[in-house]
């Protein structure tokens, strides 16, 4: 039985013994409606069959929330107009309403994007939100994948799966790095996600893949309000990757996930983003809206948590994976390249708190910015009174392509400990007419030309990325500064 | 393969070529002499066809065809190549990614298969070996950090792996020590072939001692002044510039 079966048999079992909450909204529907209140919570709750923990801190992020209102934040730099909460749906929004038939209804140039990274159709179906059902025959391999991972005793799941499989793993960890009181976002997200994975690998244990694998196999993982736990006991590794370098539709403008990460002892993470969401049009119309929180825990001596991340997509991007480096001796990494055209805005970077001794933290951002896009990196490094000897080295490149666009820096940098070092390095640089010349006289187009010189500009960041996928983010690069120059 | 009439180019709201007319046959080699600002790289740049290069007047046919007619990438899918006096650095782009992406770009334009990774350096190999670029030239970014020679050999080897038509080398003899300067005229001497042509711009004769050319003209405030053979070179060198631009000016 599937997680979703599970729970609907779970809230028809509520529903005959009379539900105790008073529930108004119909339970058979599988759309709750417009606007978020605390029946709506308690709906996606008793949709999902959490039990009683979790419906409570649910309910407790959501009367937080409430009170927050006027809490929205507001100092980073992007605009854009005030989002009405009542007039969104948090429960199974309409499949139909604005979804296209067929892939005749796509934005064109989304489909010639599709067809230069060489995406089948049936993907771009599914990609651009077509209103037809997924079918993938990759079954079988998903079951091998599967199997492989039992064997070593690693567990990947949906979240609802593991909140019903694994409770006391769940409890013990969700909402421990952050917290449900953590931000508005994050707040919103605690009351009402209803998606995302949950990795725990085992003492000791190598996860035998990269988990993105099996994750792209199973298709569209994805959420207006994800929620990603993934924790790695002692001694052990894993690699995981999420998002696609093809740019994904959604119905819902406004994304607000939250991934957690815990490495316990001598445990390493590695987390690797492609973000490729539908930016809107050239006027930035109808792109989304992606205020993530993600951070990871260094709890264990030696631990090691690594975050890389393409940014390429999205009209409007507010996103600072960090690291609590508690553990000593632990490492934190941060790599990342942010690249924004037209009008999309990125207000991006990352946080590291050095708490334990030695540790040592690491930030390469390479912020790129094309036609009249704003992209700022924003990063807090911090040396706590007992981090002894502990290092950071920062470096920030933005680089420019024409004179309508921005970019902007805002190193935040807090040492309380004398013998602690902070490095922090920040250029800015445009691409030259000559470097363009230089590429054009050797055959090449200028869009070539700037796909080529922007990939060298980013080459450290890509170069941290899994194989298979540094390939398809080296193209995306390409494609995302498309029609910038010429 | 090149006829120029007439050639008039502005740069920046002053026209530095004033009526240029050069001829040059298959398989022959130029050379084009003259004092600092007298125009030499303008000519090469609006070959080339370089922005902020603006024709004015006149005409350039190659091969036939209407060259200014061209974008500079177009230009060099045709077949023309201009080694840059200042190559240019492409920071954290490795030396053969950049060869294989302009290689490549040629092949499309011919309608023959694109080379993959192993299949490049298999044909990078044996021009390698010809103009003595270790291994190491090639993994390096592009021109970043090599020393004056080593960019100067990474053009003409750019040269030997784009094999163009006709070759425009921008003092390509500046800032060699004697030595680098051999092995970069032995390395253009090697693509000497009835089949393709070179403009040779240099201010000094000393180049044309190891690169010997099929005429020389001299260029002096926008206009040729003087064409030759190879010994008008060798009376500059003698008598220098001065004689011969104060001749035009008067």
């Amino acid at each position: 039985m599937s997680a979703v079966d599970a729970a609907a048999e779970t809230v028809e079992a509520l529903g005959e013994s009379g539900y105790k909450y008073g529930f108004v909204t119909d339970i058979e529907s599988d759309t709750a409606p417009k606007g978020l209140d605390e029946e709506i919570v308690r709906f996606i709750s008793a949709k999902k069959g959490d039990p009683e923990w979790l419906l409570d801190w649910r309910l407790k992020a959501y009367r937080l929330w409430e009170r927050q209102q006027d809490e929205e934040p507001r100092w980073a730099r992007v605009s854009y107009p005030p989002i009405d909460y009542q007039d969104a749906y948090y429960y199974s929004a309409p499949k139909s309403v604005d979804r296209p038939k067929s892939l005749e209804e796509v934005d064109p140039e989304l489909l010639a994007t599709y067809e230069k990274l060489g995406i089948p159709l049936h993907e771009q179906e599914m990609l651009a939100g077509v209103a037809v059902d997924a079918v993938f025959d990759s079954v079988s391999v998903a079951t091998t994948f599967k199997g492989e991972l039992e064997k070593a005793g690693v567990l990947f799941c949906s979240i609802s799966e593991a909140v019903e499989k694994y409770p006391e793993l769940v409890r013990r960890y969700l909402g421990s790095v952050v917290p449900y009181s953590d931000n508005f976002y994050a707040t919103l997200n605690s009351a009402v996600f209803t998606d995302g994975s949950f990795v725990y690998v085992p003492e000791g244990v190598r996860c035998p893949m990269e988990l993105s694998t099996y994750f792209r196999i199973n298709a569209a993982n994805t959420g207006q309000f994800e929620r990603t736990l993934i924790v790695a006991d002692k001694g052990s590794y894993v690699s995981y990757l999420e998002g696609c370098t093809a740019p994904m539709r959604d119905e819902h403008q406004l994304h607000a996930a939250v991934v957690e990460l815990v490495a316990l002892d001598d445990a390493e993470i590695k987390y690797s983003t492609v973000q490729n969401w539908y930016p809107g049009d050239e006027e930035g119309r109808g792109g989304i809206y992606n205020f993530v929180t993600k951070r990871g825990a260094c709890r264990g001596s030696r631990s090691r948590i690594s975050w890389t991340q393409v940014e390429t997509g999205s009209a409007i991007t507010w996103k600072y994976p960090s690291c609590i480096l508690q553990g000593d001796h632990s490492v934190g990494e941060f790599y990342s390249i942010a690249i924004t055209n037209n009008r999309q805005q990125a207000d991006t970077g990352t946080k590291m708190l050095h708490v334990g001794r030695d540790t040592r933290s690491t930030i390469v951002s390479k912020g790129i910015s094309a036609g009249r896009a704003q992209s700022t990196y924003r990063g807090l490094v911090r040396m706590q009174g007992k981090a002894e000897s502990a290092r950071n080295f920062t470096q920030c490149d933005s680089l420019l392509i024409g004179d309508k666009c921005g970019a902007h820096t805002v190193p935040y940098i807090e040492v309380r400990n004398r013998s602690a070092k902070v490095e922090h390095e920040a250029t800015t640089s445009k691409i030259s007419d000559d470097q363009m010349d230089y590429c054009r006289q050797r055959g090449m187009s200028a869009e070539e030309a700037v796909a080529l010189i922007v990939n060298g500009f980013c080459k450290e960041v890509l170069q941290e990325l899994p194989m298979e996928f540094a390939v398809e983010a080296q193209k995306l690069v390409g494609l995302s500064l498309e029609g910038s120059v010429g | 393969m090149l006829e120029i009439r007439d050639l008039h180019v502005r740069v920046d709201e002053r026209e530095v070529l004033k009526g240029i007319d050069l001829t040059i046959a298959r398989g022959e080699v130029h050379a084009v002499m003259g004092p600092n600002g007298s125009g030499k790289s303008t000519l090469a740049y609006a070959l080339a066809g370089r922005d902020g290069y603006e024709v004015t007047g006149g005409t350039v046919r190659y091969r036939g065809a209407d060259l200014l007619a061209l974008s500079i990438e177009e230009r060099a899918r045709e077949g023309l190549f201009l080694a840059f006096q200042y190559p240019v650095e492409i920071p954290g782009v490795a030396g053969t990614t950049f060869l294989r992406a302009a290689v490549n770009a040629r092949r499309r334009h011919r309608g023959e298969r694109e080379l993959d990774a192993m299949q490049f350096v298999k044909f990078v190999r044996g021009k390698q070996a010809e103009l003595n670029i270790p291994d190491d030239m090639l993994k390096r970014p592009v021109n970043v950090g090599f020393s004056g020679g080593e960019k100067k050999r990474n053009e003409v080897f750019q040269m030997a792996l784009l094999e163009p038509t006709f070759a425009v080398l921008d003092e390509t003899d500046s800032g060699l020590d004697i030595d680098a300067l051999k092995m970069v005229a032995n390395g253009v001497n090697a693509l000497r072939e009835p089949a393709r042509s070179m403009l040779v711009i240099t201010h000094y004769q000393r180049l044309l001692d190891y690169i010997v050319p099929d005429r020389v003209h001299v260029l002096a405030h926008g206009r040729i002044v003087k064409s030759g053979g190879r010994e008008l070179a060798l009376e500059l060198e003698r008598e220098g510039y001065g004689a011969l631009t104060a001749a035009e000016a008067a």
